[in-house]
């Protein structure tokens, strides 16, 4: 999934970016603060070039105005995960949004995303998360001796599991889904695409197993097939489809 | 406070952290303690491959692979440690794949392999495909496997814990250490970012794993979280740190923004061009041209800009061309970082050139370490229970320049020895030894001090300075003057320090305070890489000074070590070589004493570099 100028031929390039003033109206949670548990919107403007991220803007606001402004980050360009956030209404990576692409004429809505338990500000308790995915026993299982060399696989093989080899794991798929929002204890569809991932890896025996786990009132039968998960990924994962092969696998392979 | 007793802890959940854990955790009760969440370090950005001599495309050994590992780094590298980084390569590949690394393959169904920077066969005779990939996200999928097995092993990590402060049974900045007397690790003192509380974690064996500190420069292609504060910790506690002048800048940052476009673009034939279409690297490295090593692609692109060549409306940057690959080339081999050209620049590169400037991406120097991962407290004296790994290491496998590739490897040949080692030493060592009294009081006074400052300078204001600083005279060409230059503003920028204040004063996820620590760990790794540079009057490898534009073998075929002593303690550093490696710097509040280690020469005499 590629940001994609809406209109190419007249952006300048790199070297001779253009700067505007953007508004972020951010949500802020602070129980330590004067509000306590309430959580309240604070707008901050600040000046912008047109190369700029939300997270470029969160840390001049960070920097220049309140400090106190808590969200995380690192790598700061989409491969780390870190900085999944709600951005206008959608889940997006605040490192990978250009901000004149989320139509900087009107503030720009920031919030946690969704699902999971507010820390302070942007920050939420990602536990809940990590604990699904490491259910569905996200890593190789195998029988027998090891080979000498590496294991064999065709390239046709490899194939079939690279779109799910590309989550970050940054929540941004999980918590935009409706069902997680109402129930919890839903998998969630990061921890499904981790299952994926091995599921259809040629050298992995351990299928059957992790089918079992989805199969469980929480698992993959609670999706719903809204797609809000693949439009949220910022790998460009396609997880409603991933989430569709394991139950079609569970209906032909496990039972 | 809370206090914890391991065997063994590691500070750090990248690459080396988690593959030293894997090793060490079945052997031992083992913590690792990260600032961030495990999958978010920063070996996840690493793209390009792995470098290993499998010839599973085409013939090569691991002879060969340590040349070339020693000719790039300008014979500074330890040539029994490149050995064995060469060596153990091919099982550190064939062990990721083991644990379910997907690996691009070959039509055999073999792990794939393809050319890298200075990666050749026969000493230089060509380019060899050495680099075992999977696209180009390497980084992200060794991250992944690593953090896999983890679960699986059911490792304990602490996330989101700052190791602040390094615990040993003895003073190295006050007190004078007999050679050879024994000098132990304790513990480390943490502080835990979502409630604000100090822990002390009292351990057999540490592992430092935290990575490099790419911070101190304003463009890298390094995390944000990269603030050297491994490095740091050490440094502050007196031991030395190693060949910090070499930091290398990767020839293919996205102009402007850093952000890195893998060598491996070039090694599927991307070219770099000028602003006249020219591919100039035929004029620098006749013989493997776009894929020599990178403080030479830098140099060369930089110089283009200098003498006008330079593309763009600024003239600041020079071409990356892959218009003459196919589209289903470039995506099955480089999706990310031809996602990155039109995310970021709005760059179409099946049909336009991308823009790159060099970008400061990898410290060669850090904490020193012998070839089983322990850190050293001198030239030969190693510190009982204290090892260090990956980009925070020096052991020294890169010299002067790293090649691409021997990163990720270097975190896996070394995480693992260094796992290993700390897990053997942890079941012999007896008890637990006795913290210092008190183990928390520094960390908590520093933070106080920090948190209830009123009112002073702005964190930003005071970082900013110190990257521009390090930009405009300590990136690809240096000299006397910028250096000096360099040094004067940190040197302010050090008495501004201890003025900034944060303006969140709470306890829960105060990243505020943190980065205003980690702009301390900034502050000393700057100084001691400016320091470093100026005594080293040479050019070698990625440290380029045009006063010294050559290699200067007869006085400096040394590695630096670098110490921080209170101004009152005598100068002695290790007193190894007398001349060149007696300068002391001295500040009035402290000073930096200068020292050296022998380069370990095995195999290969040094000859002039020619690609």
């Amino acid at each position: 999934m590629t940001a994609v100028l809406e209109n190419p031929a007249t952006e300048p390039k790199a070297g001779a970016v253009p700067s505007f003033e953007v508004t972020l109206r951010i949500r802020r949670y602070n129980p330590e603060s004067e509000h306590g548990e309430e959580s309240t919107w604070d707008d901050f403007t600040v000046q912008v070039h047109g190369t700029d991220r939300v997270l470029d803007a969160l840390h001049m606001i960070k920097w220049e105005q309140d400090g106190s402004l808590t969200f995380r980050r690192s790598c700061a360009h989409g491969v780390c995960g870190s900085d999944a956030m709600r951005i206008n209404g959608r889940n997006r990576l605040a490192c990978k949004t250009l901000l004149k692409d989320v139509n900087p004429d009107k503030p720009i809505t920031v919030e946690p995303i969704k699902g999971l338990p507010v820390v302070k500000d942007l920050v939420v308790d990602m536990e809940p998360f990590f604990a699904s995915y490491r259910e569905i026993m996200p890593f190789l299982i195998t029988s027998g001796n090891e080979p000498t060399r590496e294991r064999l696989q065709s390239a046709e093989d490899r194939e079939r599991f690279d779109d799910t080899t590309k989550c970050i794991l940054c929540a941004a798929c999980t918590s935009s889904c409706p069902v997680f929002w109402t129930d919890g204890q839903y998998f969630g569809p990061a921890a499904i695409v981790n299952a994926h991932r091995f599921i259809f890896d040629s050298r992995d025996e351990g299928a059957t197993q992790r089918l079992e786990i989805l199969n469980d009132k929480e698992g993959v039968w609670r999706c719903r097939t809204t797609f809000n998960c693949t439009e949220a990924c910022p790998r460009g994962i396609e997880v409603t489809k991933a989430i569709q092969e394991v139950k079609r696998a569970m209906i032909t392979r496990a039972f | 406070m809370q206090t914890h007793q391991y065997d063994v802890v590691i500070v750090g959940a990248g690459g080396a952290g988690m593959r030293a854990a894997l090793e060490a955790s079945g052997e031992a009760r083992t913590a690792v303690i990260s600032k961030l969440y495990p999958t978010r370090s920063h070996t996840g950005a690493a793209q390009g491959g792995m470098a290993a001599a499998l010839a599973n495309v085409e013939e090569d050994n691991w002879e060969w692979h340590t040349f070339d590992t020693v000719k790039g780094g300008d014979y500074l590298v330890d040539q029994d440690a490149a050995e064995i980084l060469a060596k153990e390569a091919i099982d550190s590949v064939l062990d990721l794949e083991k644990m379910g690394l997907p690996f691009n393959r070959t039509p055999e169904g073999r792990i794939d392999q393809r050319r890298f920077g200075g990666h050749t066969r026969e000493h230089g005779q060509a380019a060899v495909r050495r680099a075992c990939y999977a696209a180009d996200r390497t980084g992200h999928m060794i991250l992944q496997t690593l953090y896999q097995n983890c679960v699986k092993q059911n490792v304990e990590f602490y996330n989101e814990f700052y190791v602040l402060d390094l615990l040993t049974d003895h003073d190295l900045t006050t007190e004078q250490i007999e050679d050879g007397a024994e000098v132990n690790a304790t513990g480390v003192v943490a502080y835990d970012l979502a409630s604000g509380e100090i822990h002390v974690f009292q351990a057999k064996a540490i592992i430092f794993a935290t990575g490099g500190a790419g911070k101190i420069f304003k463009t890298t292609s390094n995390a944000h979280t990269l603030t050297g504060d491994g490095m740091a910790l050490a440094y502050r506690r007196g031991l030395p740190l190693e060949d910090m002048e070499f930091f290398q800048f990767h020839p293919t940052g996205l102009a402007g923004l850093g952000i890195l476009l893998s060598e491996a673009a070039r090694g599927e034939g991307g070219i770099l061009r000028n602003s006249d279409g020219e591919r100039f690297m035929e004029r620098y490295a006749p013989t493997i041209k776009d894929l020599a090593p990178r403080d030479i692609v830098a140099r060369s692109m930089a110089n283009e800009v200098r003498e006008g060549r330079g593309a763009g409306p600024n003239k600041d940057y020079v071409l990356l061309d892959l218009t003459h690959l196919e589209p289903a080339h470039i995506d099955a081999k480089l999706p990310d970082i031809t996602e990155f050209a039109r995310t970021y620049l709005g760059i179409e590169p099946y049909t336009e050139p991308v823009p790159v400037y060099p970008t400061a991406h990898y410290a060669m120097g850090g904490v020193p370490t012998n070839i089983q991962g322990e850190v050293l407290r001198d030239s030969h004296n190693v510190v009982k229970g204290l090892y260090a790994a990956g980009e925070v290491a020096c052991v020294s496998v890169h010299g002067s320049n790293r090649l691409g590739t021997n990163s990720l490897l270097d975190i896996n040949v070394f995480g693992k020895r260094a796992g290993r080692s700390a897990a053997a030493y942890a079941k012999t060592a007896g008890p637990h030894r006795e913290l210092p009294e008190n183990p928390t009081a520094r960390v908590e006074a520093q933070l106080a001090e920090m948190r209830d400052r009123p009112d002073g300078e702005r964190v930003a204001d005071v970082r900013k300075a110190l990257q521009e600083t390090m930009d405009a005279n300590a990136q690809v060409f240096r000299t006397g003057d910028s250096l000096n230059e360099a040094l004067a503003e940190i040197r302010e920028l050090q008495k501004r320090y201890r003025n900034v204040s944060v303006q969140d004063k709470g306890k829960l996820f105060n990243t505020d305070l943190l980065e205003a620590i980690e702009l301390g760990f900034l502050l000393d790794i700057a100084e001691v890489t400016v320091v470093a540079a100026l005594n080293r009057k040479e050019s070698r490898g990625g440290h380029y000074r045009e006063d010294y534009p050559d290699r200067d073998d007869a006085n400096y075929m040394l590695h630096t070590m670098a110490y921080r002593r209170p101004t009152s303690a005598p100068d002695a550093g290790d007193g190894h070589v007398p001349g060149y490696f007696d300068h002391v710097e001295d500040f009035g509040d402290y000073k930096v004493v200068l020292g050296s280690k022998p380069v370990i020469q095995t195999r290969y005499e040094p000859m002039e570099r020619k690609y």
